[in-house]
């Protein structure tokens, strides 16, 4: 239709502001960064960006697992009650064996009995929601609305309102997992870049991940195109469960004890980290690479405000608001 | 009050391309236009200027010799201008009175007058020929309902140029009269009317001139009474359309019958429907709309459930309850909607054409490369025309789009192809392509069966024709008993 010259300069033009669209949210990082140095001269250490980047690690892992739910057209809010749950689940099972509930074991083997039921109860929970959602038919958004309130309620009982606080000598031997460096970094920033690398092999190079994609993206054409959409729908809630329980293994050593205010508000940041590294809510597209910065920039914010005094950090939430309502803003123009 | 519209040096741009190239021509008031052209001509695009949903790039458009630069379709429509949408822009849950009075609300003091607006509803409903109360919800209307809601809204909004594009598209040909009768009427109370549509028979009974553009461009306008069809359809692909459908070659009377259907009930739609096609052979589906034909073939897919029927496929009885055993079994549905079931729009070509065969690319890490050389292979072997085989579907035109989903339900080789109105919104050029590679299906050895509102191209195309009329199976008409009359016959049970 068009001469070819024509297309060609399009081409180009287009695929540069592809790119440069995609590189919002790094550019915003970086902006951030130098600021962060310009402000405070501890920030552009080496401890401190380790430090911000072992606590982005619990957000980051469920935010790649809900950058999965989010790109198949779903939402789920339950995350942050789901991580305090399976953590305070994970504790009472560990101090039961701990006690010689299951005989005498090893205590390391108590260990990976609890990170192996961390894990299966993730996937469980996502099972669950994702039958509902599917099968049963119901908005994601009530499902785990639902089940916000269910997990939280059923881990302020489990810990009578106090806190569930793990047996001493696992709690010695567990910490390592949070504290250790591994190759100069701490684990659960390993963990994190594999997770991440893992999510984004999935999703851009399989079968399951491109179902994802076609089923946010349009999920009428995904059913005629004999796509199975419920076990596809399913499956991304499960794998945000597994996320979710990874995320709880990392962070139950760093405390060694779960709070009915344990995991509060993760939701807001992992969907938070999800958008602002440029995946529609409504769907269809995005990019894991694009979390993981999300989640990161979310936490040099916080960390900045711990930092510097000019914003209170009790202001914190309302910073990372601020940031998610202008990151939506600058994509509004986006289908 | 008549509106004489005038588009001078008219060019539009999208990004750095430009759709329209300079377009000149002026309309007088009181007439009824056709404007012909391929898809990506540029007809829509010039339509949505003049109605002011887009804006000119470059050139100016003359409203009664004044220049205008309309900054929005309300701007438009207060000057008289109301184009109505392929795809309709009523509200689904809210009355007919309601969408016609939407942002013009009547009200009285703070509080709508809803028994004003329904009373005024009412007259414009009856103008064109709807008898409908203005109460009711636009979801209970049937499409040609909705069409001639839309016409009234129109007319609510004192419009004097209307701009309807492919208004028959989804509608059955009484239904297409009532329309019809309509145009006819406005025009005589001196509206001007501007009718897109790729029926060029519709075209040569219902307009005084039609305008021709090509690739963004005017290339001539002529009094329809002096052209034949067949000329229209030259002037709109640029060359001689020598014929639009390939011969039929004789299915081998010892071919084997690959789908046998018996008794086919779906609860609401269709009740002991049997019927059977054989390899090689093209069968047609006739009927109204609502007759039951998408649903009954819907079901036999595993779309929606079958409240009873046999299915066998290749002579073995089949228990299909999705569409992923269908295609196991070598048993495919395209749909007739292209946007909301057929394809991904918002998703790029390869991952179109690549959807239903995943295993094949992906064991278990998706082969990019493969996906590659099998969208070049697909654009070559389906004619699909596009600059960037990385740009997304909904970049193509029509046509195009309507050839990438028919490689991509292609692309798993099955043995029973079900297409259901393959040409709908498609221009004569793609047409012509498609009907060809329909035949070349059914050479190969596949058994096609073709759903279609379009009476020539079941008439043009098939073997055999089914007729279908308020879910059940009326007569199965051979080649030689084909005509436009035979077929209206049955499908309207007026035989």
């Amino acid at each position: 239709m068009q001469p070819a010259r024509t297309d060609t300069t399009v081409h180009s033009l287009g695929k540069l502001g592809a790119r440069i669209k995609g590189f919002g949210p790094v550019l915003g990082l970086l902006a951030l960064c130098i600021a962060g140095t310009l402000l405070n001269g501890d920030f552009a250490t080496i401890d401190n960006m380790m430090n911000v980047l072992t606590r982005t690690a619990f957000i980051g892992i469920i935010a790649v697992g809900m950058t999965f739910v989010i790109i198949s057209g779903g939402i789920d809010l339950s995350v942050g009650s789901m991580a305090a749950l399976i953590a305070g689940c994970m504790i009472y099972f560990m101090n039961q064996l701990a006690q010689g509930v299951a005989g005498d074991l090893a205590p390391l083997t108590m260990l990976v009995l609890g990170i192996a039921m961390a894990l299966v109860l993730g996937a469980g929970f996502g099972l669950m929601h994702g039958l509902l959602i599917s099968k049963g038919n119901i908005e994601p958004f009530i499902v785990t609305l639902g089940t916000l309130g269910i997990f939280r309620a059923v881990l302020t009982y489990l810990a009578d309102g106090g806190a569930l606080t793990l047996d001493a000598t696992l709690s010695d031997l567990y910490s390592p997992v949070y504290y250790t460096s591994v190759l100069g970094a701490p684990i659960p920033i390993w963990i994190f870049l594999f997770v991440a690398a893992a999510g984004a092999v999935i999703l851009n190079r399989t079968t399951f991940g491109r179902h994802v994609q076609a089923i946010g993206s349009n999920e009428q054409v995904a059913r005629y195109a004999a796509i199975n959409v419920d076990r596809v729908k399913i499956l991304t809630y499960m794998l945000l469960g597994v996320c979710v329980g990874i995320a709880t293994v990392l962070y139950v050593p760093r405390l060694g004890s779960a709070t009915p205010t344990t995991g509060l508000l993760w939701e807001l940041e992992a969907i938070a980290a999800v958008v602002v590294g440029g995946t529609a809510l409504k769907g269809g597209e995005g990019r894991i690479i694009g979390t993981v910065i999300g989640a990161i920039l979310l936490s040099v914010i916080s960390n900045i405000l711990n930092l510097t005094s000019i914003i209170s950090v009790y202001l914190n939430a309302a910073v990372q608001g601020v940031v998610i309502i202008a990151v939506a803003f600058l994509q509004r123009g986006r289908k | 009050m008549s509106v004489a519209v005038g588009f001078e040096a008219i060019c539009k741009d999208f990004g750095a391309v430009r759709v329209l190239h300079g377009v000149t021509f002026s309309l007088s008031p009181g007439r009824v236009y056709g404007l012909l052209g391929e898809n990506g001509a540029g007809k829509s695009t010039l339509m949505k200027i003049l109605a002011g949903y887009e804006s000119v790039s470059e050139g100016q458009l003359l409203i009664d010799g004044q220049p205008q630069r309309f900054s929005s379709s309300r701007a438009a429509e207060a000057a008289g201008i109301v184009l109505i949408h392929q795809e309709f822009n009523l509200a689904e849950h809210l009355t007919v009175a309601q969408n016609m009075f939407l942002g013009h609300e009547k009200t009285r003091g703070w509080l709508l007058d809803e028994a004003a607006m329904n009373q005024e509803a009412a007259r414009y409903l009856r103008q064109v020929g709807l008898d409908i109360s203005p109460d009711t919800k636009i979801r209970d209307l049937i499409v040609a309902e909705k069409q001639l809601v839309e016409i009234a809204k129109a007319l609510s909004r004192r419009a004097r140029f209307l701009i309807m594009d492919e208004p028959t598209a989804t509608l059955t040909s009484s239904e297409t009269q009532r329309l019809f009768a309509v145009m006819a009427q406005l025009k005589a109370d001196g509206v001007t009317i501007l009718y897109i549509s790729h029926k060029l028979d519709e075209v040569e009974r219902n307009t005084d001139e039609v305008i021709v553009m090509r690739d963004g461009r005017f290339v001539t306008r002529e009094l329809t009474a002096s052209l034949t069809r067949q000329q229209m359809a030259n002037l709109m692909v640029g060359r001689e359309l020598s014929d639009m459908f390939p011969t039929k070659t004789a299915v081998a009377p010892d071919a084997p019958v690959l789908l046998k259907v018996e008794g086919l009930s779906v609860s609401g739609w269709a009740k002991e429907l049997s019927f059977e096609v054989r390899a090689g052979e093209v069968l047609g589906f006739a009927g109204l709309v609502g007759a039951g034909r998408t649903e009954s073939f819907e079901a036999v897919l595993g779309l929606r459930p079958r409240s009873a029927g046999v299915i066998t496929l290749n002579g073995k009885p089949v228990d299909i309850r999705t569409p992923k055993q269908a295609m196991q079994h070598g048993l495919t549905y395209l749909s007739e909607d292209r946007k909301g079931k057929g394809l991904h729009v918002n998703l790029g070509l390869r991952e179109n054409l690549t959807m239903m065969t995943m295993e094949r690319y992906a064991r278990p890490w998706l082969d990019v490369k493969a996906e590659k050389a099998a969208l070049a292979t697909a654009v070559q072997d389906f004619n699909i025309r596009t600059g960037d085989l990385e740009s997304r579907a909904r970049m193509l035109s029509g046509g195009n789009q309507q050839k990438l989903a028919l490689a991509k339900y292609l692309h798993s080789d099955p043995r029973v192809i079900v297409l259901d109105e393959p040409s709908r919104g498609v221009d004569v050029g793609a047409k012509r392509d498609i009907y060809f590679l329909i035949h070349r299906l059914a050479a190969e050895g596949r058994a096609v069966i073709v759903i279609s509102s379009e009476l020539i191209e079941l008439i043009g195309l098939c073997h055999r024709v089914a007729v279908m009329r308020a879910g059940s199976l009326q007569t199965t008409l051979g080649a030689e008993h084909l005509t436009e009359e035979e077929l209206i016959a049955h499908a309207t049970g007026t035989h």
